[in-house]
């Protein structure tokens, strides 16, 4: 690891100004920063931290959703939305280990947008509002790919807000070496249709899978995706599955999900 | 009921106390005043010319100290291969220099070819970043085939066909195993892959060299399972440093599955770069590195064939082999795919007529070598794979064919076809034992349920024998071994009565340190808690040959036995002086030494007294002291041997495999410690999960290392594995070793992989795939499920 400066600041808009100075990065639960500056693929000069900033933790259910704080870290969003939002606090409780689940958080998660994230799948399928220092984002804006998302430089997800849906499932089949998802489908089912959202899956990330979105609209019941098929076309492939398999596993996980909402 | 603390007595492992409570003393905890600090630069390409190293930029780094190529070793000798393996046509093998760093080419990803010495690690790291090396890529050889088939491309210049030898054993049996398949009324093919693994011991290997200027004396504190072996190649062939000039110290070690048995560039290098410096130089090997320079396991590619009668006898077998060295011949490397893999295609059966033929192939590919269990399961997992096939080809139940052709109990010594001889054994008996722990009748009713939950359930059987306790110095001397396998022990009996035993084997996770003291408790009739155990240094310990192959306790405790031995006889005869009794009349029992048929004796702490202080001793015909050493050198190997069952579910939608049961009967041959062998075998078994089901180390065709984190190489993890049944009720006990014991290091690792494979097959069939006959390790869910869609 190469040498850095370390500032923690107690505000938003501290953090926004530290940010500001060349080679600056944001730190949240350093899950993923850290080890790839351990590795030397990431030499941030300044890193500024974000898990000192009280008004970027929590979980609270407001008039709009669940609000859940950027910085708040995996393991308290398995504890205190389960009441409000049972399929996000169980996506939550399932992500690495506990001590990943200590430290990693929902803001560094969604920033990250690593194409086998669990919190992007529920994000999108909630259609969930990013709120950042700066503006609110739509999910569906939100990620643009491979580790890609709208984010601006030096802009900082403050906390996402999740409308919560009629019923909901996560379902998430571990990629065996590392247990992030290989594929991950986040079914939500609202007053004004189904959404469904694939992780793990997709060559550029997260997407919905429109298709069977329409079919569970129509009929909330497993039995509603079985006819469809999805395609392989642009989606991953690699030593833990092909894109064949992939597209399999994404129908099976998302007719499990319906079962289980 | 056994002793508190002696043989059969499951004490809790006194070691585990330190290691548990962060006390543990491994060599990255050993900091020596004014160490530097080592950073290895490695190849990116799998293979490469090395056109030039401009190291002065680097030299130039803040802290750094010294930078080393391969060019600062053209004058000492190469890291060598422990066996000569002759080829099919009689020709010697042939061995590539494997230098300190690497010169001239680079071989495979990884490959050391520059050190920094620097005042901090960082210092170093960030030194060998300016290192600016002039590599031309060359195109990377990966796969066997290929490599065998095109000599344009070699790994090394001078060997044209990348292959080190082209062994047949037993040559002269291959005309009449052909002949027997000529006429064979069946013949089942299988071809398959026994997968690469990485060993990923917890502890990742560390070193550091301490030269003394004032004596002339080297220091070398390391990751070894080995020390004594360690110095001897480092003396004996790599750096020309006398052994009385070196000691070598693996202090706590944490696991090494045999990664550690062998000796590495590195450790020579902070040798020599301490003489230069005339500081410590220390490395630490992070877990990237160890991917990537860590010897692997396994990776053999092989053609099985068993010719069989209607009845299923089995009547000849012949097998075809291509394994992977690497990029160069790692110690133990060409015996591992051959005297450890050919001699044990026989396995506990009859059949008459056995062939097997082994190339050895370099790759630009980490030097592969033994690991847990090496080569014999390997052997193993082909045998048992295709009589599970033939079985099924015949219509005859697995475990019937199995019994029809196992050796039986009234024929031994038994004399295998591949070169063995089999002192004793009992295959029917731990078969019987696991169908009974295996709950057979029940399956079927097992198999309903699973099938009410969506789920296929299968049955696998498999039976496994090793030949351990290695090994007989004369035998292992004609196939090829550079060294002796004997092992040594020193008993020190201190002057007021406890006890030093130095023992060569070396204890990484074994729990020698209870089960060697449990072994003098019982022999001496002394409190174990009297007994230490000191290893892993070789100037305290007499020799020994290290652990791996399950060897410690049939070698190594045999030679502590014989050193026992030593020490009762000059206890008797300390004791009849001092009793004034005829030698002849005294007798040991319990830890006194006793007159015959009268209540005169003496203790043990008393003899022991005497011998250090000795006013009332016979001087003029007995040394004073009690301390003895004996060597050990086995007659045979130890064959233990046993049968596992696995029972599976596989969920059909995704291919996903679930172990649900899995029993064990196995034939140690005596238990000194019925808990560690649990231990070991739960190991073990995790170990063979972990190779059915989720390892397996994958290079694209460059060469590049795709597994090179656990990001990607999947080791099993506690909710992998069920809750096994474990037996070892079933003892034929070694016939020719003291200690009656044969070993069960490697058994679970072994006897697993076939069980599993086994079973997953079965599920499948069961379930009408009938087109699936096999399918590679690892059996990942996307390998299953894909194997499913035909
Ligand atoms: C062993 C292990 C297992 C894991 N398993 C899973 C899994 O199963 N499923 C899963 O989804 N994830 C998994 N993860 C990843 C984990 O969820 C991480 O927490 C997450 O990827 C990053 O969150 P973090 O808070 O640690 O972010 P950090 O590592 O601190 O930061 C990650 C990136 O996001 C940026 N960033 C962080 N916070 C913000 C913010 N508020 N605004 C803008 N940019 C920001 C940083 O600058 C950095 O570029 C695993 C991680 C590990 C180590």
């Amino acid at each position: 690891m190469h040498n850095f400066d370390l500032v923690k600041p107690s505000s938003v808009a501290e953090a926004v100004a530290a940010l500001g100075s060349e080679g600056a990065q944001a730190l949240s639960g350093g899950q993923t920063l850290l080890p790839s500056m351990k590795q030397r693929l990431a030499a941030p000069e300044r890193l500024v931290s974000l898990t000192d900033i009280a008004e970027m933790k929590g979980v609270c259910r407001g008039e709009e959703g669940l609000v859940v704080g950027a910085a708040t870290p995996h393991g308290v969003v398995a504890r205190e939305a389960k009441a409000h939002y049972p399929a996000l606090a169980w996506l939550a409780g399932e992500i690495g280990d506990p001590s990943v689940r200590a430290r990693g958080t929902i803001g560094g998660s969604l920033a990250n947008n690593d194409p086998a994230a669990c919190y992007p799948a529920a994000a999108l399928a909630s259609g969930a509002t990013i709120v950042t220092d700066r503006r609110e984002i739509a999910a569906g804006d939100f990620f643009q790919g491979l580790f890609t998302t709208a984010l601006e430089e030096g802009e900082i997800v403050t906390s996402v807000r999740f409308p919560l849906p009629e019923r909901a499932a996560y379902m998430k089949f571990a990629q065996p070496a590392s247990r992030f998802a290989l594929v991950g489908v986040f079914v939500a089912q609202f007053a004004d249709g189904v959404r469904v959202a694939v992780t793990g899956a997709g060559e550029d990330g997260v997407f919905r899978w429109t298709e069977a979105e329409g079919a569970l609209s129509a009929d909330f019941r497993p039995e509603a995706v079985e006819g469809l098929s999805l395609s392989a076309e642009g989606l991953l492939g690699d030593l833990h599955g092909t894109p064949a398999y992939r597209a399999h596993l994404v129908k099976v996980l998302t007719k499990r999900a319906v079962a289980a909402a | 009921m056994p002793k508190d603390g002696g043989i059969g007595a499951s004490t809790l492992r006194r070691e585990d106390i330190r290691f548990l409570t962060g006390k543990g003393r491994y060599t990255a905890d050993i900091s020596l005043r004014g160490q530097a600090h080592a950073c290895f630069l490695r190849s990116e390409v799998a293979h490469g010319r090395i056109r030039s190293i401009d190291t002065s930029a680097a030299e130039e780094m803040p802290g750094v100290l010294a930078v080393l190529t391969g060019e600062d070793f053209t004058e000492v000798g190469g890291n060598p291969t422990g066996w000569l393996v002759q080829s099919r046509n009689g020709a010697t093998m042939k061995e590539p220099k494997r230098p300190v760093l690497a010169h001239g080419k680079v071989r495979h990803v990884g490959d050391a070819y520059a050190m920094v010495v620097a005042e901090t690690y960082e210092q170093a790291k960030d030194a060998c970043e300016a290192i600016e090396a002039d590599i031309e890529e060359l195109p990377a050889i990966v796969d066997m085939a290929q490599a065998v088939a095109d000599s344009s491309n070699r790994v090394h210049d001078e060997i044209e066909d990348n292959v080190v030898f082209d062994w047949g054993w037993i040559e002269e049996n291959r005309a009449a195993v052909d002949a027997a398949f000529e006429t064979a009324p069946h013949v089942t093919t299988l071809e398959l892959v026994n997968n690469r693994l990485s060993p990923n011991a917890m502890e990742p290997r560390a070193s550091i060299g301490d030269f003394d200027s004032g004596t002339g004396d080297y220091k070398l504190y390391t990751t070894s399972q080995n020390p004594h072996l360690t110095r001897l190649l480092i003396s004996a062939f790599v750096m020309g440093i006398p052994e009385n000039k070196l000691t070598v110290i693996a202090p706590d070690v944490g696991g090494g599955f045999g990664s550690k048995i062998y000796h590495y560039g590195e450790e020579a290098a902070v040798l020599a770069a301490s003489k230069r410096l005339n500081r410590p130089v220390k490395w630490v090997c992070d877990r990237s590195e160890a991917f990537l320079s860590d010897a692997h396991g396994r990776d053999h590619v092989t053609k099985i064939q068993l010719a069989t009668d209607r009845e299923g006898n089995f009547l000849a077998l012949r097998t075809e082999t291509l394994a992977n060295m690497g990029a160069y011949l790692s110690n133990f490397a060409t015996c591992t795919p051959t005297f450890l893999h050919g001699t044990l295609m026989a396995g506990p059966y009859r059949t008459p007529l056995v062939y097997v033929n082994v190339k050895a192939v370099l790759t630009n590919t980490v030097p592969v070598d033994a690991y847990r269990g090496a080569g014999r399961p390997e052997a193993t997992y082909s045998l048992e794979r295709v009589i599970d096939k033939a079985a099924d080809e015949l219509g005859i139940d697995p475990w019937e064919i199995r019994r029809r052709n196992f050796i039986d109990p009234g024929a031994f010594p038994y004399t295998t076809p591949v070169g063995l001889v089999y002192d004793t054994g009992n295959y029917h008996a731990t078969m019987d034992k696991l169908r009974e722990l295996s709950d057979v009748a029940g399956f079927e009713a097992r198999a309903e349920e699973s099938r009410q939950r969506g789920k296929l359930r299968g049955f696998g059987l498999s039976t496994w024998i090793e030949a351990c306790g290695i090994a007989p110095s004369n035998l292992v001397g004609v196939l090829g071994c550079r060294v002796g396998l004997y092992d040594a022990a020193t008993i020190r009996v201190n002057a007021t009565g406890n006890i030093s035993v130095l023992v060569g084997a070396h204890s990484h996770g074994q729990g020698h340190e209870t089960v060697f003291a449990q072994l003098i408790a019982e022999k001496l009739g002394v409190d174990a808690n009297s007994v230490e155990i000191v290893h892993g240094d070789t100037s305290k310990i007499p020799f020994g040959m290290g652990t791996y192959g399950s060897r410690s306790l049939a070698v190594c405790g045999s030679a502590m036995m014989k050193a026992a031995d030593k020490i009762i006889d000059k206890g008797k005869k300390i004791a009849a002086h001092m009793l004034e009794a005829a030698e002849g009349d005294i007798e040991f029992t319990d830890g006194s030494f006793s007159v015959a048929g009268t209540d005169r004796q003496k203790s043990f702490a008393e003899i022991a007294f005497s011998a250090y202080v000795p006013h009332n001793y016979p001087l003029e015909t007995l040394e004073p002291g009690l301390e003895e050493t004996a060597f050990y050198d086995p007659a045979n190997f130890t064959y233990p041997a046993g049968a596992y069952g696995c029972e599976v579910e596989v969920d059909p939608e995704t291919g996903g495999v679930d172990i649900v049961r899995f029993t064990c009967a196995d034939d140690f041959g005596n238990v000194i410690n019925p808990m560690i062998v649990q231990g070991q075998v739960h190991g073990g078994v995790a170990q063979g999960i972990g190779q059915a089901l989720l390892e397996g180390v994958v290079y694209n065709e460059d060469g590049q290392l795709l597994t090179g984190s656990y990001m990607d190489y999947a080791m099993p993890r506690a909710d992998d594995v069920p809750s096994f049944t474990v037996d070892h009720s079933c003892v034929t006990p070694c016939t020719h070793n003291p200690l009656g014991a044969k070993g069960c290091g490697e058994a679970g690792a072994i006897g697993t992989p076939p069980a599993v494979v086994n079973a997953v097959v079965d599920a499948l069939r069961r379930a009408g795939h009938d087109h699936i006959t096999h399918i590679d390790m690892p059996l990942t869910p996307s390998r299953v499920w894909t194997a499913m869609q035909g």
